[in-house]
C-alpha cells in the first residue's frame, strides 16, 4: 500500500497547489483532498496534460491558464430553492424578525453562478423586504459572479427551479420574475439593483461586512476542519448580535470551535443564530 | 491481502433486498468498517440508515462531512451528495455533479477508497441497472484490494455487477451469501 504523502501523484498535487497560491493567492491548499485530487485529474485529462508537473509549468507561466483551472477546482453546482425545506423556514421562521429592521443587509457567500441570490431576492420581494435590504453576494470565481450578476439561465432548469420554488411556500409564480428568450430565462434586473457582487475568499480575505443573515451552503464541506473554522469565525464577525447564519443540509457547527458563539435556531435545517456577545 | 481496514459496497436497483442479506450476517463486534453508497432518489434521503438499524447488530448511521471511519459501524452516504473517503480515514461529502447520472455516485466513493485504503479495502458491487461502480471497482482492484461482484445470473438487476466484472478481470462472481460468509470470515481472521 502507498502510504498518503509518498505517493508521487500527492506531490505533485501538493506542488501544484502551493504554487496556484505563490504565483496567483488563489489558496486551494486547505481544501478537502480527495475532492480536489478527483477535480484535478479531471482537469489534467480535459486539458490535455500528461501529468500534475505539466499542469503546474503551464499555469505558472501563463496566467490564461489560471480561469480555466479555478473551474475545475471550485464546483458550480446550484440550483434555486435548493432544499426547499431551508427556504420555506426562512419564510416562515427567520423573515419576521427581519421585518423588525428598517434597514437589512444579507451576505450569500460562495453565492456560485446566483441561483441562491435570485432565491433569496426572489422570496424577500415576496415579503415586501427586497426595497430595504441590501445583498452581498460574493464568490472566488470570477466567472460564477458574472453569470450571478446577469440573472441569465438556461431554459430548460426552469422546470425544476419551479418546482422547488412552490415547495418553499413560494407565494407568487417563477414565471413573473423571468422572460423566456432563445432557450434561456432572463431575471428580472431588478431583483439585482441592490446587489453587491464581489471577488471575495472566505480562506483568504477578512471580514466583509455586517449583515442581519449570512447564507452559505454547500462551501463549507469543501474544506478541511481548521478552514471551515476560519469561515465560521468570519460569519461570526460578520453578524450583528442575534443575526442569523444559514448552512447546507450536510453542513453544521456541531464540531467547529465557534459552536458556542451561535445558537440552533432551525435545527432541521441547519439554521443557527448568534448569540449576545 | 493482509488484513481488510474497510469495506466499500455500491448498490442500485433491488439494494434493499441485497443489502438485507449482507449487513444482518455481521456480528457486533465486527472489527472493519463498512461504506455503503445506494442510488435514492434526493427526496428520499435518510431512510436507509433507520431501515437498516433496526436489522443489524453494528451501528449503522448516515456518514457525516469530515466524520472518522470507525470499526462496528456501517456508514450510508447520504442521498445527493457524493461520499469520499480523505487519505486521513475521514470522510467528506460534495455537491459535485452527478457522475453517470448519479449522485451519490459509487464510482466517486470506491475510487478515493482505493486511494486512502490501497491494498487493505474490499469492494463489493451488488444489484443495479446501470454501470456506476465498475470504474470503481477497477480502481480498488488496481490498487491491490480485493473486488467482489453479486453473480449477475442470480442479481435483482444483472447490468451493475456484469459491467464491473467486465472491466475489472480480478472481481470474483459470488452469490449474496457467499459475499456475506466472505465478509464475516474477514472479521474473525
Ligand atoms: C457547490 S457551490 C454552492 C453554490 C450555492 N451556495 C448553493 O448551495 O447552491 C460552491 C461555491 O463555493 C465557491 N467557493 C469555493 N471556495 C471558496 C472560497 N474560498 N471563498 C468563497 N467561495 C468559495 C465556489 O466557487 C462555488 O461557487
Amino acid at each position: 500500500m502507498t502510504k498518503a504523502g509518498d505517493d508521487v501523484e500527492d506531490i505533485e498535487i501538493h506542488l501544484l497547489l502551493e504554487a496556484l497560491f505563490r504565483r496567483y493567492h488563489y489558496d486551494f491548499r486547505h481544501y478537502a483532498p480527495a475532492s480536489i485530487k478527483r477535480r484535478l485529474k479531471q482537469a489534467r485529462q480535459q486539458l490535455g496534460f500528461h501529468s500534475f508537473s505539466a499542469l503546474q509549468d503551464a499555469v505558472l507561466h501563463d496566467a490564461a491558464m489560471v480561469p480555466r483551472l479555478l473551474n475545475y477546482l471550485t464546483v458550480q453546482v446550484s440550483e434555486m430553492f435548493r432544499d426547499p425545506g431551508y427556504f420555506r423556514a426562512i419564510r416562515e421562521k427567520v423573515v419576521p424578525h427581519l421585518r423588525t429592521y428598517p434597514s437589512l443587509k444579507v451576505w450569500i457567500a460562495g453565492c456560485s453562478s446566483g441561483e441562491e441570490l435570485h432565491s433569496f431576492a426572489i422570496l424577500f420581494r415576496e415579503e415586501g423586504l427586497l426595497d430595504r435590504t441590501l445583498f452581498y453576494a460574493t464568490d472566488i470565481n470570477p466567472g460564477a459572479l458574472e453569470i450571478a450578476a446577469s440573472g441569465v439561465y438556461a431554459l430548460d432548469r426552469i422546470k425544476a427551479f419551479t418546482e422547488n420554488h412552490q415547495m418553499s411556500g413560494g407565494k407568487s409564480s417563477l414565471s413573473d420574475y423571468y422572460t423566456a428568450a432563445y432557450g434561456r430565462a432572463v431575471f428580472d434586473k431588478t431583483l439585482r439593483s441592490r446587489v453587491v457582487f464581489s471577488d471575495h475568499s472566505l480562506v483568504t480575505d477578512a471580514v466583509f461586512a455586517e449583515a442581519q443573515l449570512i447564507s452559505c451552503r454547500n462551501v463549507l464541506i469543501y474544506f478541511d476542519r481548521p478552514l471551515q473554522d476560519r469561515a465560521v469565525g468570519l460569519f461570526r464577525d460578520s453578524l450583528v448580535r442575534k443575526g442569523f447564519l444559514g448552512l447546507g443540509s450536510k453542513e453544521n457547527l456541531r464540531f467547529s470551535g465557534h459552536a458556542c458563539a451561535f445558537t440552533e435556531f432551525v435545527r432541521e435545517e441547519k439554521i443557527y443564530q448568534r448569540r449576545e456577545p | 491481502m493482509s488484513g481488510a481496514a474497510a469495506i466499500v459496497i455500491g448498490a442500485s436497483a433491488g439494494a434493499i433486498q441485497a443489502l438485507s442479506r449482507i449487513l444482518p450476517a455481521l456480528p457486533a463486534a465486527y472489527p472493519i468498517p463498512v461504506l455503503v453508497v445506494v442510488h435514492i432518489p434526493p427526496d428520499r434521503s435518510d431512510l436507509l440508515a433507520p431501515l437498516f438499524q433496526a436489522r443489524c447488530r453494528l451501528v449503522v448511521k448516515e456518514a457525516e462531512d469530515k466524520e472518522p471511519i470507525l470499526p462496528g459501524f456501517v456508514y450510508f452516504g447520504p442521498s445527493d451528495y457524493h461520499l469520499l473517503v480523505e487519505a486521513d480515514r475521514t470522510m467528506s461529502l460534495s455537491a459535485d455533479e452527478p457522475v453517470l447520472y448519479s449522485r451519490p455516485s459509487i464510482d466517486v466513493l470506491f475510487e478515493s477508497a482505493a486511494d486512502a485504503y490501497g491494498a487493505s479495502l474490499v469492494g463489493v458491487i451488488l444489484t443495479g441497472a446501470n454501470e456506476d461502480g465498475a470504474a470503481g471497482l477497477r480502481a480498488v482492484a488496481a490498487a491491490g484490494g480485493v473486488a467482489l461482484a453479486e453473480d449477475p445470473v442470480a442479481a435483482f438487476a444483472p447490468a451493475m455487477p456484469s459491467a464491473a466484472l467486465e472491466l475489472c478481470a480480478e472481481a470474483q462472481s459470488m452469490s449474496l451469501d457467499a459475499i456475506a460468509a466472505y465478509l464475516v470470515g474477514l472479521g474473525t481472521s
